[in-house]
């Protein structure tokens, strides 16, 4: 926790120019969202392939908000934060009921609904061409450059990162986790499976939400192609590819996974070859992981 | 019966079999190793564009065809051999993770391979369309509807006549019992990717002259096709079938009557709603779970 | 004043008819064990008492509560503990863990309070896990407390299985074939701990196949055969009746 707060802080230090400073916010909000999710993925064991459609509520929510009424982006962040949990809480109660591949169905038919009506509605969305974000500003003040929003999307991630391992050791996280293990024996010791599922899938629906309500702001502009299908299983990579139940693994899957498709574009036309390629070899040889298989050798070698 | 709900049913009936064809490949590969293939999708644009190639090469439209099925097989046995075998034992999301990369490599593969341009394939006996009660049906839906029934049946007479087909389901059902009778899992994973490379191949090559194909036309019939057994219960073959029907049908109607922005939203929206009240699918089993 | 009371419970799945008309009155602090052949519908029956299948027909009293039809989290609530034939532990968890996740009824913890971590949930958190580690000393897993859960051999497994169940503070605990596959030793430490948690005033019902250890710690027998209950009565009288003989102990209880 220390360690990551020291390393956001001391990290500048090597950036040595803008868009350094620009992918390390993305790989920032996009941790923030993996936190969240993992939440729902590694501890609760449920799984969701519509998680870009939470971003995109947030992302538009703030966008249309902000751009289209008006509003303060203080107040169209928490309105649209507020929407996407009650859609997550409406929509979650009957689905997480399904189990496995009928979730990962439910919740990508989920995720599609939403980014086909956010390219559709193009009066208040502008369809497939996207629309302007107004940038982020509070108290009469504007929030731009580079460095500042940096700062604001390191603390957030630490924050997240905080509430998440908080969350964890809490008996509501041990819930979440319980369930996780054996839904009956969960049951059996008085935890409502139904109850802490929704909870877990509204928290990862907020985190998202907030995340995409940022990436809008800070990018000043926000296109349906950040809602897909695509961007779904991206999110859910992130979380499987750093370690499934372990926070930093979110938080380093997003790093890679934001950051290496950056590096990759050297490659040109074999970028998603690579890419593909690096996925599988990760997942077959590090099933569990990147930080817990990392850890779990160190232990080892330890011994 | 209307000419446009007719003309709606007969749009939806092509799209329907296609779709089945592609969830019949998601359902056989999770009879035989619960791994639900996100790479699915890619065997279809492998069949499209693999027979847009060899047909660039000379070769007539059944060779072409042929050949382009055998390549969509090996591709499939590579990817059970390389990549799903030798992470069995894996997590649900962890196989989930490995067969989208295997779906991104292919993408990219395919761009390297052909490129990044829309082909058409042409109509396997002509474009007139044909006439039916005040509907139009062009010749390559008849293909369409025509070839997936026969693969239906083949598959059904495979499966529940035939000593090798009734193995592989066997291994669904108890891979113990299936060890000890002496078929090799192995073997049944491999089969099973084969098979569904080939069908989802041959959805590939009858839809291309429709839809067009290009090196990322799997995405959203890899989905659908996802959709489509899951509707009809996943593991299910007759599932896949209904599903699959049941599905190009909502987007057809949806499309006719209430509007083609919306159409996937709606059969996605009806999705949803039966796997609320049925939460294994319309044919899928519903066993309580044991303790 | 029964602390657990079931009606006429029937379960069918689908057109088998596993459990058909058994009724069953728990008191306070005594072990009414369930005996049958495999296949009877003593889990079945035990599914049924903590609420994990809803009935066919039938109802479940806890006290004056009736909970027929409430999910089994409900069931918890109303003090009614079980553990299973095959052990449900959370391997996802440490050992401990698993135990401290059996006091979730008893923690009292907003979302808020779990997110932010103030100085008093610290401490109550360490008061569960304290709490915890004596429970698992009690059933004699203190050589396991940092142990994951998954390191712990079947034995252990089991007893850390009742140590999770007794977190809950239950009224009633359903034990489930508690001492199959273990040693004799493992069985004698298993027999005592039933003991002690009926002289705690818990009741206790008990599924199990060790006929002695049957015999031995039980108030009260019931048998069941095809779903049917056969026999109810005391160790004694069960073990006289000339049916339970013929359908279930047969030559070998007659030989004892
Ligand atoms: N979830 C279930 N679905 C279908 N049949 C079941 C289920 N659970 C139990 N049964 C059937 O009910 C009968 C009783 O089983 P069970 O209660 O497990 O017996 P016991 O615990 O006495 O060995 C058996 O015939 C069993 O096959
Ligand atoms: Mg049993």
């Amino acid at each position: 926790m220390l360690a990551l707060a020291a390393a956001l802080a001391l990290l500048p230090l090597v950036f040595a120019n803008n868009y350094h400073y620009e992918v390390a916010i993305l790989v920032g909000l996009n941790a923030i969202i993996a936190v969240g999710l993992n939440l729902l993925i590694g501890y609760a064991g449920q799984i969701s392939l519509g998680h870009a459609g939470f971003f995109g509520v947030g992302a538009y929510g703030s966008a249309i908000l902000s751009a289209r009424y008006g509003w303060p982006q203080l107040a169209a962040l928490a309105a649209s934060t507020a929407l996407t949990a009650a859609l997550a809480y409406a929509v979650g109660r009957p689905i997480l009921r399904l189990k496995g591949h009928y979730l990962a169905m439910a919740t990508l038919g989920l995720g599609v609904i939403v980014s086909i009506v956010i390219a559709t509605e193009d009066r208040l969305t502008g369809g497939p061409d996207g629309m302007g974000v107004p940038p982020l500003a509070a108290f009469g003040a504007a929030l731009s450059g580079e460095r500042a929003w940096y700062a604001l999307v390191a603390a957030l991630l630490v924050l997240s990162v905080w509430l998440a391992l908080n969350l964890i050791e809490s008996p509501h996280g041990r819930a979440l986790r319980a369930l996780h293990g054996s839904e009956v024996a969960a049951e059996a010791i008085g935890i409502d499976s139904a109850r802490h599922k929704v909870l877990a899938f509204v928290l990862s629906a907020v985190f998202a939400s907030v995340a995409g309500s940022l990436t809008a702001h800070y990018s000043g502009f926000i296109t349906p192609s950040r809602v897909t299908f695509l961007h779904s299983i991206e999110l859910v990579t992130m979380v499987v590819f750093g370690g499934m139940a372990s926070t930093f693994g979110a938080v380093v899957g997003a790093a890679l996974l934001t950051g290496l498709p950056q590096l990759l574009t050297v490659l040109k036309e074999y970028e998603m070859v690579v890419f593909g390629a690096v996925l599988m070899a990760t997942m077959i040889f590090f099933p569990k992981g990147l930080v817990p298989s990392l850890a779990a050798a160190a232990r080892r070698f330890a011994r | 019966m209307s000419a446009a709900l007719l003309q709606y049913l007969l749009a939806g009936l092509t799209l329907g079999a296609i779709y089945a064809l592609v969830a019949l490949g998601f359902s056989i590969i999770y009879n035989a190793s619960h791994v639900i293939n996100f790479a699915q999708g890619e065997f279809v644009m492998i069949g499209g564009m693999a027979t847009v190639s060899f047909l660039g090469a000379g070769l007539p439209l059944a060779v072409a065809a042929a050949l382009a099925v055998v390549v969509a097989t090996l591709v499939g046995l590579a990817l059970a051999k390389f990549a799903v075998e030798p992470a069995r034992g894996a997590s649900v999301v962890t196989l989930i993770i490995i067969t989208i990369g295997a779906s991104i490599l292919l993408r990219g593969l395919a761009t390297l391979v052909w490129d990044k341009k829309i082909h058409a394939l042409p109509a396997f006996t002509g474009e007139d369309p044909i006439a039916i009660a005040g509907a139009t049906i062009v010749p390559q839906s008849l293909w369409v509807i025509a070839a997936a029934s026969a693969v239906f049946a083949i598959l059904w007479w495979f499966f529940n006549r035939t000593l090798a087909g009734k193995a592989m389901l066997a291994t669904s059902h108890n891979r113990l019992a299936a060890q000890l009778s002496g078929i090799g899992v192995r073997r049944v994973l491999l089969a099973s990717f084969g098979m569904s490379a080939a069908l989802g191949a041959l959805a590939g090559i009858l839809i291309a002259p429709i839809t067009f194909t290009s090196w990322d036309a799997g995405v959203m019939l890899g989905l659908k096709g996802f959709a489509a057994a899951m509707l009809g219960g996943i593991g299910s073959g007759p599932g896949a079938v209904l599903g699959g029907l049941a599905l190009g049908l909502a987007e057809s109607l949806a499309a006719g009557y209430v509007s083609s922005a919306y159409k996937d939203v709606i059969a996605f929206a009806i999705l949803l709603a039966v796997l609320v009240f049925m939460p294994g699918g319309l044919l899928g089993a519903r066993a309580a779970e044991r303790v | 004043m029964s602390v657990l009371r079931a009606e006429g419970m029937c379960k069918r799945f689908g057109g088998v008819s596993a459990l058909d008309g058994v009724s069953l009155s728990l008191a306070a602090g005594t072990v009414h064990s369930v005996i049958g052949p495999n296949g009877a519908g003593k889990t079945t029956f035990l599914n049924l008492l903590c609420g994990i299948y809803a009935p066919s027909a039938g109802r479940v009293f806890a006290g004056e509560r009736e909970l027929t039809g409430a999910p089994a989290h409900a069931f918890a609530r109303a003090g009614i503990g079980r553990t299973f034939q095959t052990p449900q532990i959370f391997l996802n968890m440490g050992a401990l863990e698993n135990v401290m996740a059996g006091r979730h009824l008893h923690e009292r913890c907003g979302l808020a309070a779990a997110l932010l971590c103030p100085p008093w949930r610290a401490r109550a958190e360490r008061d569960c896990r304290e709490q915890a580690a004596q429970l698992m000393r009690e059933v004699d897993l203190g050589q396991w407390l940092h142990a994951e859960a998954g390191a712990l051999p079947y034995g252990a497994l089991k007893r850390l299985e009742i140590a999770r169940a007794l977190a809950a503070q239950p009224e009633a605990l359903l034990l489930d074939e508690p001492a199959a596959g273990l040693n004799a030793r493992e069985t004698h430490e298993i027999d005592e701990l039933i003991r002690r948690i009926a002289a705690r005033g818990i009741a206790v019902v008990l599924v199990e196949h060790n006929m002695r250890l049957v015999m031995g710690v039980s108030d009260r027998v019931l048998v069941l055969d095809y779903g049917r209950a056969l026999a109810e009565g005391s160790a004694e009288e069960v073990r006289r009746d000339p049916r339970v003989i013929e359908a279930y102990l047969g030559a070998e209880a007659l030989a004892a």
